[in-house]
């Protein structure tokens, strides 16, 4: 016989009915806990920030932020101006740390001269480290960046992270040997043009000590990863070469 | 009578060795090779399948009389995916670090066969209480393969357990690294995970000849 569940309005009733309760649930869950979860990014974002210019918990291996309850604090200490670059003009604006580096790229849609860039000023010590954000691909999902220089354009720190490389892996770049691998490159070749930093499987310098050869050691095993991270600098830090030129003229 | 009959003991310890999800029934394996370069992440994939199967099994077991059997897959899908869903929603709120370790996962957990496979071959035909103890056995006997292949991977290639360096140091040179010792990179490769369960295989049907199946 057949019963009750296997008739076709039933089973179109249910479909219905789950539907709808999934659905509810699903948008509860989210929206309830949206403001909870944009203020951790946002704090987050502060801490990267701030690892980036060396204002972290870091002890001989691990990578660590300050603690979210100091983040705010101290992101209104040591950030002394945020500066938002747009068509080569350069104004200050409070809020630069919530623009959206993903969007404001898609907007642009390959126009750079459109795009907002952001850039962090902060003093540490007497020393004035420029903290830029950038974005970029890796193997599977988004890989970003906030990469402190130097009015030279010497990378003074860096922070790496992604959305969803291989543990183990394409994830190892935020790893604290291979972000401290970033400190003290530079991005300018000699004679003063943009050169950037390629993460190359030749190296042969695997302590690094060689810091103007534009290059720092891959990681076995990320290859595109490594190459996402390599375009990622050379695509987005080159938009803020005019920004720095400006800097030492004046 | 104690908390737990011995049926329902049994729930638990047979998917630990001789009903084990991943070296008997060879379920979950996508995931045990992704994941388990590192021992941290090993442990974490292990405790969030643990929670996902042992409440889906008891909602699915709760709702077994009213699923109609033509869609009970895609119903069974609708709960995973919207328990996941929740999980990571919470996680990402209130221990937002633990999230982003996670978050990686929460793909594969969704397209976890042994999730899919204990709804349609345990909760389907049992009662909420059996069910919880089913799915709490069975994700750990998948935990606990991943947990020996995490140990093994991450050790042997990259000489560091939930990332203290137990072998020494590579570049400086000190421990085992000072004898010459080098690092297996193969190790952290998807192939050699696939290798080290098939040892495990090996070893557990060596030692138990009734798992052998015969041909």
């Amino acid at each position: 016989m057949e019963s009750r569940t296997d008739k076709n309005s039933y089973t179109i009733l249910f479909a219905v009915a789950m539907v709808l309760i999934v659905g509810a649930l699903l948008a509860f869950t989210a929206s309830s806990l949206k403001p909870k979860i944009s203020e951790n990014q946002r704090i987050e974002k502060q801490q990267n920030i701030l690892y980036a210019m060396g204002v972290n918990n870091n002890d001989e291996s691990s990578a660590s932020f300050v603690s979210t309850e100091e983040a705010a604090d101290l992101f209104s200490k040591y950030i002394t101006k945020q500066v938002v670059i747009k068509n080569g003009n350069a104004t200050e604006d409070e809020k630069a740390y919530l623009i959206d580096l993903k969007k404001d790229k898609a907007a642009a849609a390959g126009d750079a001269s459109k795009r907002n860039l952001p850039v962090f000023v902060g003093e540490k010590d007497g020393k004035t480290f420029y903290v830029i954000p950038i974005y970029g691909k890796g193997l599977w999902d988004a890989i970003w960046a906030y990469v402190s220089l130097d009015e030279n354009m010497v990378i003074q720190g860096a922070y790496f992270d992604h959305k969803g490389e291989t543990p183990g892996l394409g994830a190892n770049i935020k790893e604290r040997f291979f972000m401290d691998d970033f400190i003290g490159e530079h991005l300018l070749d000699e004679n003063g043009n943009f050169k950037g930093v390629t993460v190359s499987k030749s190296n042969g310098d695997p302590k690094n000590i060689d810091k103007t050869d534009n290059e720092v050691d891959a990681i076995a095993g990320a290859t595109i990863t490594g190459d996402g991270v390599t375009a990622m600098i050379k695509s987005d830090l080159k938009l803020y070469k005019p920004y720095f030129d400006n800097l030492k003229n004046n | 009578m104690g908390l737990l009959s011995k049926k329902d003991t049994k729930l638990i310890t047979d998917p630990l060795a001789d009903n084990n999800p991943i070296t008997i029934q060879v379920l979950g394996i996508c995931s045990a090779l992704a994941i388990t370069a590192q021992l941290k992440a090993s442990i974490v994939m292990a405790v969030s399948v643990m929670a996902v199967l042992a409440i889906g099994n008891v909602v699915i077991s709760l709702m077994r009389n009213i699923i109609p059997s033509k869609i009970r897959i895609i119903v069974q899908l609708v709960v995973v995916a919207a328990l996941v869903i929740i999980v990571d929603q919470v996680l990402k709120a209130y221990s937002y670090e633990l999230s982003k370790t996670l978050s990686v996962f929460v793909g594969l957990i969704i397209t976890n066969c042994i999730i899919m496979g204990r709804f349609e071959a345990f909760a389907l035909a049992n009662g909420p209480w059996r069910s919880f103890l089913d799915g709490i056995g069975n994700a750990a006997g998948y935990g606990l393969i991943l947990i020996i292949v995490g140990f093994f991977r991450e050790l042997l290639g990259s000489g560091t357990l939930l990332g203290f360096k137990v072998l020494g140091d590579p570049i400086e040179k000190t421990g085992l690294y000072a004898i010459g010792y080098e690092n297996n990179g193969f190790m952290l490769l998807s192939p050699m995970a696939l290798i080290v369960v098939g040892i495990i295989i090996w070893v557990q049907r060596s030692r138990n000849n009734a798992l052998i199946e015969d041909h």
